[in-house]
């Protein structure tokens, strides 16, 4: 167990990373993420491992599946408009079942936007951030002590489905400080994957990593055996957090800043003598279904607490079957909810106005 | 209740983030429940800053904090921007030397200390904001003098060690002015 | 009987789905030998591109990695860090390098990464049947150019080996061509060296290797091959534009 330490949510995450393993760190610099690099830039060098400021987020993220085809740990992080940069690499990463962690430290959109936080890259990572049906798995942290642990995970469930992994936070948890403590570090088993290109020595067929299928039925059949990897994870691999729900008749959905922010909202709210609850995603794909369609027995109403137009809204109401009203908080640009604008939707669901 | 929320502002280059780190470190050494949170981008040099620290004794919620009840501003357009937002019952602490204007509120203490003159009479133009930081913890005890030279050790960076007895006297400074 | 003729080790049995006549069958050959003669096929890690060479994953032995458009040299670049003992090298055409990749061909070069790079110029888009490349010559009819290339609206050829020779990083840059046997032999020659030198850690190493496209060209294979000696050579001169070595220097 490691003594507890002052960081930001970006240095924070870097060392995570470290502690994980991944010795390969490919990145280019942008706002919100930039202590990412500075962190890497500073450190890898030092414990013999890579960092390497790209020419550009396509091409970082082309040096990711490279690492990554050879079977080690790999990784990138941007913001918003970078990432979108990334879906190419990331669709071929997903089609060439490799594994990989992308951080999205996420900015203020459409176009350069701002820089300031937002949550508006949500159906962009939940959707599979590329061409071509695939998912990622998508994390979002709420705290800063959950950027490192769910960097670790990140990583691990990256390797157990081999898939890409997105740990997509906010510009908030990116640039705050919390006491955190890091994970202890983790022992990789370094015999080669046997489907990893580390060159045959002449001992064994070569290995191709490949997303290219030409005949139709062979890239149906592995699209159909992705999805149901994708289906068990779906079922095994949901995390969320369940906070005052025992009593509650409104159930607020929210993750990453917005947690945060609502979780002062139902204490507040509760001293008004309104019974709130909050369902947090910490895992938005595969996104906890079970928990709210169960909830949505028991509350009268939900809000979807998030800094883009209602994104997350339509998984929650998706999840619960539109059994019963979904309202919706949302502040965009860089806007962030305040405890007020969550109370002002909680008396809304409480009245049930639409 | 044991609750600080604190937002210190001002132009960027004033030590604002420093300082909240500052108070950041003392409060871990405290093992307090505690959050950091700055404003971040081309703002950071020149324009204003700030940032806002959460010192708690229960778990924190929200790292963003509407109704501060601890304030430290260290130009005009700060002073107007939370001057309303100060929690009926919190204190202000206002950089004199730089606002000349007085505080509209009188369900609020205002504290106004001359804090750049104060740091350039000691010969150390740069440390206004510790004078500042020395006062709010003698005025709220929001963490014990001990901690915050704790955390004062921790948030200097060690390129920068020879500086630490002058960023003290600095803080004891701040903590005598209002006493006198 | 003596065995005179013999397929490389290093390349598969699999049928090669080029056109009759597209030189990319000999340059293929002729990296396999090299991997052969090198003796390196057991820790050689190739990069495929998109483009005619797309599968070339399918024709050597040795472990492949399948690259997005363009993206090949950033890909190598993952691989060489992650072990750099492995011996890497892409395979590229003309569009998929010197267009959409140019980005990461030049920074790839900047880097001095210590990858081996086989560039297959045939001005022409072959894959997608014949459009427009960035190599394509000044007044060249493709699909997307069917009045000629004008140079007005669509620009001037690329020169690649003249563009990275004026880059600090490139340890060797050499222009080649594979349409007579002693060009052929030249080529081989360059390949080998540009492998040599990653095995010598002397970094980054581009073969560009003048090729004929008759489909897209509209040609015989034979009349192809002339077109490569009264077209193209003038506009891109063969020869060695970078070697840190000092050896055949301009």
């Amino acid at each position: 167990m490691q003594e507890k330490v002052l960081m930001k949510g970006n240095e924070a995450l870097a060392e995570a990373a470290i502690l994980a393993g991944c010795r390969h760190y490919f990145g280019y610099p942008i706002t919100p993420q930039t202590e990412v690099a500075a962190y890497m830039s500073k450190k890898m060098p030092k414990i013999g491992g890579v960092f390497l400021q790209a020419e550009s987020e396509i091409a970082a993220i082309n040096m990711v599946y490279g690492v990554a085809a050879t079977g080690k740990r790999a990784m990138t992080s941007s913001s918003s408009p970078g990432i979108a940069l990334k879906c190419e690499g990331i669709s071929y990463l997903a089609g060439s079942d490799l594994p990989a962690l992308i951080v999205n430290v996420q900015r203020g959109g459409p176009g350069l936007g701002g820089i300031q936080p937002s949550q508006s890259d949500y159906f962009l990572a939940t959707r599979g951030p590329g061409h071509g049906d695939f998912h990622v798995i998508v994390l979002a942290p709420a705290s800063v002590q959950e950027m490192a642990d769910m960097t670790l995970k990140g990583f691990e469930l990256a390797d157990k489905y081999r898939m890409p992994c997105m740990l997509l936070a906010d510009g908030t948890m990116g640039q705050m400080m919390e006491p955190v403590v890091l994970p202890d570090p983790v022992e990789l088993d370094n015999t080669p994957k046997d489907w990893a290109v580390t060159g045959t020595e002449c001992k064994r067929e070569h290995h191709i990593v490949n997303s290219l299928y030409l005949a139709p039925k062979k890239l149906e059949d592995v699209n159909l055996e992705r999805y149901e990897r994708y289906k068990k994870i779906e079922e095994e691999e949901c995390l969320w957090e369940e906070f005052m729900m025992e009593d509650a008749e409104i159930c607020i959905v929210s993750c990453g800043i917005t947690a945060r922010v609502s979780r002062n909202a139902i204490l507040e709210a509760r001293k008004q003598g309104i019974k709130v609850g909050m369902i947090r995603p910490i895992t938005l794909w595969p996104f906890p279904k079970k928990p709210l369609l169960a909830a949505a027995d028991k509350v009268k109403s939900f809000i979807s607490v998030e800094l883009n137009m209602g994104q997350m809204k339509e998984d929650v109401e998706l999840a619960i079957r539109c059994k019963k009203p979904v309202y919706g908080c949302t502040r965009v640009g860089g806007m962030i909810t305040t405890v007020d604008d969550i109370l002002a939707s909680i008396k809304e669901a409480e009245k049930g106005e639409e | 209740m044991a609750d600080h929320q604190i937002i210190i502002a001002g132009f960027g280059g004033q030590g604002l983030l420093f300082s909240g780190k500052v108070l950041a470190y003392a409060g871990l050494a405290e093992d307090r429940q505690l959050s950091w949170l700055p404003s971040y981008g081309p703002e950071m040099r020149g324009g204003t800053a700030n940032c806002t620290v959460i010192l708690s004794d229960e778990p924190i919620g929200s790292p963003i904090v509407d109704h501060p009840n601890v304030v430290m501003v260290m130009n005009n357009p700060s002073l107007d921007k939370y001057e309303n937002m100060v929690a009926p019952g919190g204190k202000l602490f206002v950089d004199s030397a730089l606002i000349s204007r007085k505080v509209d509120r009188d369900d609020i203490d205002v504290y106004y200390i001359p804090a750049t003159q104060l740091a350039k009479d000691m010969g150390a133009p740069t440390l206004a904001n510790m004078i500042l930081l020395g006062a709010i913890v003698k005025e709220t005890g929001c963490v014990s003098p001990e901690h915050l030279e704790e955390g004062l050790r921790h948030a200097v960076p060690a390129r920068h060690a020879d500086l630490i007895d002058l960023n003290l006297q600095a803080l004891e400074l701040g903590k005598n002015y209002t006493q006198a | 009987m003596a065995v005179v003729f013999d397929k490389p080790k290093s390349l598969t049995d699999n049928v090669l789905h080029y056109c009759p006549g597209c030189t990319h069958g000999i340059v293929h050959r002729l990296v396999a030998e090299v991997i052969d003669e090198l003796g390196i096929e057991g820790r050689t890690i190739g990069i495929a591109p998109v483009g005619c060479s797309v599968m070339a994953y399918d024709y050597f032995t040795v472990d492949m990695v399948e690259a997005a458009h363009g993206r090949a040299p950033a890909v190598a670049t993952g691989v060489k860090r992650s072990d750099p003992s492995k011996i890497v090298f892409t395979y590229q055409g003309d569009g998929d390098l010197a267009s959409i990749g140019m980005c990461e061909t030049v920074h790839s070069a900047v880097r001095g990464e210590n990858i081996t790079i086989i560039f297959i110029n045939n001005a022409i888009y072959g894959m997608t049947g014949g459009q427009m490349a960035p190599t394509s010559l000044p007044g060249q009819v493709t699909q997307t150019s069917p009045y000629g290339r004008n140079t007005e609206t669509q620009g001037f050829p690329i020169r690649v080996c003249e563009l990275l020779s004026e880059l600090d990083g490139p340890a060797y840059l050499e222009r080649v061509t594979v349409n007579n046997v002693k060009n052929v032999r030249n080529a081989k020659k360059a390949i080998k060296k540009a492998f040599q030198n990653q095995i010598d850690g002397k970094g980054f190493s581009l073969v560009e290797v003048l090729s004929s496209c008759p489909t897209n060209w509209g040609m015989t294979p034979q009349k192809a091959l002339e077109w490569i000696d009264e077209k193209m050579i003038p506009y891109y001169p063969l020869g060695v534009y970078r070697d840190k070595d000092g050896e055949n220097n301009g």
